[in-house]
């Protein structure tokens, strides 16, 4: 049995592999055509034709794009990111810290809105069309609505400017004891949290309920198991591939889509060192941050659809 | 009663007694909080600084991209805590007088060509050595040669040669200048070892406090330097900490929520919601930041004087400053000078005329639109601000088309580029760096095209001019030119507007830069 699976994944991180080449040419290229150039972002309004020049010939902008495209590929391949043109800063050592500080928020949001969006979905199922059901749907709906800058604002102004129990802003540094660090992500991570959490509650009770107009379910219901034995035994089961699929693309929008919030909340993350770069036309750092993000994108994918497959026997068996 | 109260409030300034004591026995006295709290206030001034604790700003205007580097600092974060850890040549002191500070004494030759600087004796740097007139003669050099990134080069350029002679540094210029030492305050001439030739961010100079942390984007932090040559008056608390915080909401809610202690760049527009918030203070003052449209002066339909003249006097300069800034700003005049500048004198003030502007519309010979850009990155409200103007145009029978632009890339594409949009200016210290750094013909960022001979034989021979009155009268001359015949439109002067918290004391109004000329974190202090 395990050698198809294994072949399977191979296959899917070769797949992926292949996939994540093809979006670093996209970067590339897409970082080509941004109007203006680094050496004259970096001097902005203070830029002279003289300093244009001088810093244009030391950044190496002189090159044509392929001789870059590949020397930036080949840089990537050993693991050396380059440096970042307008700071100097080495950029995988200054990744480093906000990629730690971005997963960091997003495991702790994920460890609450996961479970918390899964049981939430399971009780709506189970009193479906009751009003518990559609007091859940109906908040889900509701903060799902809500912007995230709205959400933030929100918290900020109950929690850290009225009642001041958690501060509105979000600096994590390192050596940070680990008690303060939780206190400064609580809001953020709560912000975050309200912005998942419906998403993957109503896709959860979207799939169970899909499942539920089987057969063998009211088979289940007809022997009398108790409506959470059916749920737990038979439905959540079978729908478990939907419910990963959401989940794992809510743990990628927690990585890559957390901009508005780290803005807010000026908690140190990607987003925020991602958008930086941009205005200042920093390619590299662009495109390094960018290639990291599609490589989230693709091992999350991938770890679902091989989920999916382990769950399903019809595709763990292909005929 | 208030005697024992003063005594009291003194008792407190001296540490002797808790503020909550004291409040708690003002309150058995029968007396408001507030009163009390002021006296408290007032008597902690009169006993002066208090040392000790950690001053927090949340600071807009950081980026991930800034460094350490003295030549490459541009916004505001580098700028506050480049003068926390940097030590100036010179500076301007709140009143406009330059103050010396490494420079014990700056001299010059009667034609202001040459000029001596006298190098204070034991002022020490951070790594412990002491600073010497070749430190100074270095990164004097360091930012005047021609392939440096410095944003001083423009002003160092005037600089022939640089000498390090035992305890002087002797400066001699191409062409005179009487403004030199008000040159030499540029923030960006931090004194560092051997000018910053060898690690130009290594954060090194002889300011007040140590630089501790240093995450661009995202933090700066500072620790008191112990052998700081002016302890007494800078570098009151233990620690300083800038944090960036450039989304405007979440700066107002870090200081409520008294997470920081000031705040800079507060919106006009809710600088009244502000006020009304217990224990804020908004510390707002005029400076020489304005807010423009400009006009390129060699590019059609622009080239016309009756066309630029129709545009001023359609501009409705009361209604943008009263709906714009909310009255935090002054009316502009169509020249870039006010009254923060040492040497300014009033010049009748332009109206909105629009029977006059349509004359001087129909004599342009131009009809059509007229194509102004504009982007929110461009100043505060500028997108508002082009709106209001292209309605009080319209009364005057002329036709504004409004395009606006995407801010990312603004500073590229359109500032400098297109011949008509709207732009801001910080100003400078003197009226010849401003006139030299955008109206000579010859100025990279001339961005009117302002390209007049006779213009520039004034601001050179004004630059040579030791006679005060003289001089005046040739910066009055100056000013109707470009008001009369330039390409800028200016309808009004910004104010800096920043924000402290409960507890911060020690707070001067300088009209040079907000937050106090960037020395808000080394000269205020928190009250005891």
């Amino acid at each position: 049995m395990s050698s198809p699976i294994l072949k399977l994944i191979a296959q899917r991180i070769a797949l992926g592999v292949l996939l994540l080449l093809a979006i670093s040419v996209l970067i590339f290229a897409g970082t080509q055509i941004l109007p203006g150039d680094v050496a004259q972002a970096i001097l902005g309004q203070s830029a002279t034709p003289e300093s244009l020049a001088n810093l244009r010939e030391q950044l190496g902008l002189n090159d044509p794009a392929y001789v870059r495209y590949f020397h930036w590929l080949g840089g990537v391949l050993t693991g050396n990111l380059g440096t970042a043109m307008s700071s100097g800063q080495d950029i995988a050592t200054s990744i480093k810290g906000r990629l730690w500080n971005t997963l960091f928020l997003a495991f702790w949001a994920a460890i609450v809105a996961v479970p918390l969006a899964i049981i939430l979905g399971l009780i709506a199922v189970r009193y479906r069309n009751g009003w518990v059901d559609k007091l859940i749907s109906g908040l889900a709906l509701a903060s799902t609505s809500f912007p995230e800058f709205f959400i933030g604002y929100v918290l900020v102004y109950f929690f850290a400017v009225k009642w001041q129990i958690f501060p509105g802003i979000s600096t994590v540094y390192d050596g940070m004891p680990f008690g303060e660090r939780m206190q400064a992500i609580a809001l953020p991570a709560t912000a975050l949290t309200l912005v998942v959490l419906a998403h993957m509650m109503r896709m959860t009770r979207a799939a169970i309920l899909n499942v539920m107009q089987s057969a063998y379910v009211e088979t289940a219901e007809l022997k009398g198991l108790s409506a959470f034995n059916v749920i737990r035994k038979h439905a959540f089961p079978n729908a478990i591939a939907p419910i990963i699929n959401v989940v794992m693309l809510n743990l990628a929008y927690l990585i890559v889509g957390v901009v508005v919030v780290e803005v807010i909340f000026v908690y140190p993350g990607m987003g925020q060192y991602l958008v930086d770069h941009v205005t200042k036309r920093d390619v590299p750092v662009v495109q390094a941050v960018g290639l990291i993000f599609a490589a989230v994108y693709i091992s999350l994918n991938i770890i679902a659809d091989i989920a999916a497959i382990i769950a399903n026997p019809r595709l763990r068996h292909p005929k | 009663m208030s005697n024992e109260l003063e005594f009291l409030s003194r008792h407190v300034a001296a540490g002797k007694l808790s503020r909550r004591d004291f409040l708690g026995r003002a309150a058995a006295l029968g007396i408001a909080a507030p009163f009390a709290n002021s006296l408290l206030s007032s008597a902690a001034r009169a006993a002066g600084p208090v040392k000790g604790g950690t001053l927090k700003a949340g600071l807009v205007g950081g980026e991930s991209t800034n460094s350490l580097d003295p030549a490459l600092m541009m916004t505001q974060v580098p700028f506050a805590f480049g003068k926390c850890w940097g030590e100036m040549i010179v500076e301007l002191s709140p009143d406009g007088k330059l103050e010396n500070r490494i420079a014990e004494e700056i001299g010059s030759s009667d034609d202001a060509k040459t000029w001596t600087l006298k190098i204070r004796d034991g002022v020490e740097f951070h790594n412990g050595k002491t600073v010497t007139a070749e430190d100074v003669a270095a990164t004097l050099e360091r930012h005047s040669d021609e392939k440096s990134k410095s944003g001083a080069l423009g002003y160092m350029k005037g600089i022939a040669t640089i000498k390090a002679s035992g305890k002087e540094v002797v400066l001699t210029l191409k062409e005179a200048n009487a403004d030199l030492p008000y040159l030499l305050s540029d923030y960006h001439l931090i004194v560092q070892p051997n000018g910053g030739k060898d690690k130009p961010d290594a954060g090194i100079s002889a300011g007040p406090y140590v630089v501790k942390t240093n995450e661009p984007g995202v933090r700066h932090g500072g620790e008191r330097f112990a052998n700081y040559w002016q302890g007494d008056k800078m570098g009151h608390a233990d620690q300083i900490e800038v944090i960036v915080i450039n989304d405007a909401t979440a700066r107002t809610a870090a200081l409520q929520g008294g997470q920081v202690n000031m705040i800079n760049r507060v919106e006009p527009k809710i600088v009244d919601l502000i006020k009304r918030v217990p224990g804020v203070t908004i510390r707002n003052h005029a400076g020489p930041g304005h807010y423009v449209f400009i006009m390129h002066c060699n590019t059609a339909p622009f080239d016309n004087n009756d066309l630029r003249m129709a545009l001023k006097l359609a501009i409705d300069r009361e209604e943008m400053l009263t709906k714009v800034l909310r009255g935090y700003g002054s009316l502009g005049n169509d020249f870039p000078i006010n009254s923060s500048y040492p040497l300014f004198t009033e010049i009748e003030q332009r109206k909105y005329d629009p029977d006059k502007a349509k004359f001087h519309y129909k004599k342009s010979g131009h009809d059509g639109t007229v194509l102004l850009r504009t982007s929110d990155v461009a100043f505060p409200g500028a997108v508002d601000a082009s709106q209001l103007f292209q309605q009080s145009a319209a009364k005057a029978g002329i036709k504004i088309e409004l395009k606006r632009e995407p801010g990312d890339g603004y500073w590229n594409e359109v500032w400098n580029k297109q011949p008509f949009c709207a732009s801001y200016w910080g100003g400078r210290s003197t009226q010849d760096q401003m006139y030299s750094t955008a109206y000579l013909s010859t100025a990279d960022w001339n961005d009117t095209r302002f390209k007049r001979p006779d213009f520039d034989k004034m601001v050179l021979a004004a630059r040579a001019e030791l006679d005060e009155a003289k001089r005046k009268q040739m910066y009055h001359d100056m000013a109707v030119m470009v008001r009369d015949e330039g390409g800028l439109i200016l309808p009004m002067f910004n104010q800096f507007i920043d924000a402290t918290g409960a507890k911060v004391d020690g707070w001067v109004d300088d009209p040079h830069q907000e937050l106090m000329n960037g020395y808000a974190l080394a000269k205020c202090w928190l009250q005891a």
